[in-house]
């Protein structure tokens, strides 16, 4: 259920890193405790973000919670399919449903997120 | 619900018919029309409905009827204090000397009031132990802004402009970040410890010279009374910063817990939930705002001055320099204020502690009624209000907190807050205030116990739900991603409506 090719914060982001650049979103078990989601706010193409900085904020019927950056890097892209169809994120949370594509500034501080193995184990902690 | 005919209301505009209507100007001049210039008249007639006054009065009546209030019944809706409003607090409002009177009347001609609010503020601040109350903030979160300013003036006025950040729990409410936000701080998001309290050493170690501020909800909106407290405000203290209050849950602690001499700094007061003021859907409110000694001279003016004559008088333009300046029209939402007045007069200081003691009662009676039913994430002793969790109801049936909210509805009840606090997994956090009797508790509990019985044997049943109201299960998901906001169905002869 959770991949493991991906690498995870606490707060519930995934990063999956290719090169020197890297996707970003939030995991099925955050769009499932969210609930149906209904708007996505995303930062402009360009911004700079350091790691744990808030880069937008995701509402559902239930709730509006913050984004926070896995680690810092450069905005390159965003999914600009998610202001028409924020439901992608619920759908498909870690494919159709990305957030950000970032430039990444030191791609090694991945590593000190949390593998697949440690993500679910936190998850099972509640 | 006795609601006679079509119980959901078609729009007064889709019972229109062209020449019907329920009211005539009388003996218009012939030429009335030429007397208005043409650059002013209308090219099309207005897009009016036209009905009789029948029509409009049942439309209006039906349309009430469809409405779930504590007038109706039983509102445990945590957070928000959905206490029954006594009707002497409307006698009182609407005494011609208070609901006649001008704004801008002279204070001569107001003294009834101006004295009214006077004694309010004294009455406030004796239950909230601060030294000064002021009345104008028109909501609770008005009330957090006015205080948070008053902060912000009261370490600029020392020089001590280093002060940007303001720390609160991650269960606090919404406006507490919002507030800090507004006054140009930035928010410290500090985790709750285990036992669902205030983490007093997260705090301890977020304290520091840039701390202007931590804001607490005590009790907690777990419903929980924060037991260490006492550490946390001197930890507060010593780094320099101030302690406010968030007063939302002050009906569990009247006459046993006073904010301001235990240490807090400045804190709001919600009419609406305590003192039994309508919750009234976004109209006038009132959040007023207590502040200890060091505060007073930034509170926002006018305030209201009694003279040495006995005689009251609002402070004249300029005369407390310090002061944040004004944060409402005229002297705050009056009607409100006498409500709140009336009430506290009514039942008096012994009676309001029975108010609080009647409240925690009633929660801890509800606790202990579902604990077997249903999860309590923090099974000991409440006050006003607790958590229970249908996580593993989830578990076990795929019944989510939202769909026994929604099942309620049809057993006759309004459902509890759900999924509030978010650090609660398919939390509802139930509040049944102290005005219910024992029998609407039992009522309640026996609901929701039949309805985790329900989610184990017959799942649909409670997931399609609700089936006795108005309207079945909304599509919140697409009412919010494709909101429709305004009515079109205006066609014919007639223009549509105006965007």
């Amino acid at each position: 259920m959770v991949p493991g090719d991906l690498r995870y914060t606490k707060d519930h982001e995934w990063i999956r890193v290719e090169g020197d650049e890297a996707l970003v979103g939030i995991t099925e078990y955050a769009a499932d405790q969210l609930g149906d989601i209904v708007f996505v706010e995303l930062p402009d193409v360009g911004r700079a973000l350091d790691a744990h900085a808030t880069f937008g904020v995701v509402e559902s019927v239930k709730a509006v919670s913050d984004l926070y950056a896995p680690i810092g890097g450069e905005v390159v892209a965003t999914n600009d399919a998610l202001s028409g169809r924020p439901e992608l994120v619920n759908d498909d949370p870690y494919g159709e449903g990305w957030m950000l594509r970032v430039r990444l500034a030191d791609a090694a501080q991945a590593e000190g997120l949390l593998d697949a193995a440690a993500y679910e184990q936190l998850i099972a902690e509640g | 619900m006795g609601v006679v005919g079509e119980r959901l209301q078609p729009t007064l505009f889709e019972r229109s018919h062209p020449g019907r209507g329920g009211g005539k100007i009388p003996h218009p001049p012939a030429d009335a029309l030429a007397r208005i210039p043409e650059a002013a008249r209308r090219a099309t007639p207005p897009a009016l409905p036209e009905l009789n006054e029948p029509e409009v009065v049942r439309h209006y009546v039906n349309l009430s009827q469809l409405n779930y209030a504590v007038d109706t019944g039983f509102y445990p809706l945590g957070s928000c204090t959905m206490k029954y409003n006594p009707k002497i607090d409307e006698w009182a409002a609407r005494l011609p000397g208070f609901a006649g009177l001008h704004p801008m009347a002279p204070d001569a001609v107001a003294q009834g009031t101006l004295e009214l609010l006077f004694e309010l503020e004294a009455i406030l601040a004796e239950i909230s132990g601060m030294d000064a109350v002021t009345l104008q903030p028109a909501a609770g979160a008005h009330g957090e802004l006015t205080g948070i300013l008053m902060v912000r003036a009261y370490h600029r006025d020392r020089g001590d402009t280093e002060r940007t950040e303001v720390l609160v729990p991650d269960s606090s409410h919404g406006t507490n970040p919002a507030t800090a936000t507004m006054a140009g701080f930035r928010t410290i998001t500090i985790p709750s410890a285990a036992d669902g309290g205030v983490d007093v050493d997260a705090f301890r170690a977020a304290l520091g010279p840039r701390t202007a501020a931590i804001m607490i909800t005590n009790p907690s909106t777990l419903g929980l009374f924060e037991s260490r407290i006492g550490e946390l405000l001197e930890a507060t203290h010593v780094a320099g910063a101030l302690a406010y209050m968030d007063g939302a849950n002050l009906n569990a602690i009247l006459g046993r817990f006073r904010p301001g001499q235990a240490g807090f700094d400045v804190m709001h007061i919600n009419t609406h939930k305590t003192f039994s003021t309508p919750h009234g859907g976004g109209g006038p409110g009132a959040g007023p705002v207590g502040v200890r000694a060091h505060l007073v001279p930034y509170l926002p003016s006018p305030r209201v001055v009694r003279e040495d004559d006995g005689t009251f008088r609002l402070e004249r333009d300029g005369e407390r320099p310090a002061s944040i300046g004004r944060v409402r029209s005229f002297t705050g939402s009056i009607g409100v204020l006498v409500r709140a007045y009336a009430y506290l007069r009514a039942h008096g200081a012994s009676g309001l502690a029975e108010v609080s003691d009647d409240a925690v009662l009633a929660a801890n009676y509800l606790r202990a009624r579902l604990r077997d039913a249903y999860r309590i994430p923090f099974d000991r002793a409440c006050k006003h209000e607790f958590v229970a969790s249908a996580s593993e109801i989830r578990q076990r049936t795929g019944v989510r907190t939202l769909d026994i909210a929604k099942r309620l509805i049809d057993k006759g009840f309004h459902p509890p807050t759900i999924y509030f606090p978010l650090t609660v997994e398919e939390g509802m956090l139930i509040e049944p205030t102290e005005t219910e009797s024992l029998e609407t508790l039992d009522a309640f509990a026996d609901a929701l116990i039949e309805i985790a019985g329900e989610a184990a044997s017959d799942p649909a049943v409670v997931t399609s739900a609700p089936h006795e109201a108005p309207v079945r299960r909304l599509d919140e998901a697409t009412a919010a991603r494709q909101p429709n906001l305004r009515w079109r169905g205006m066609t014919g002869a007639q223009t549509p409506c105006p965007d």
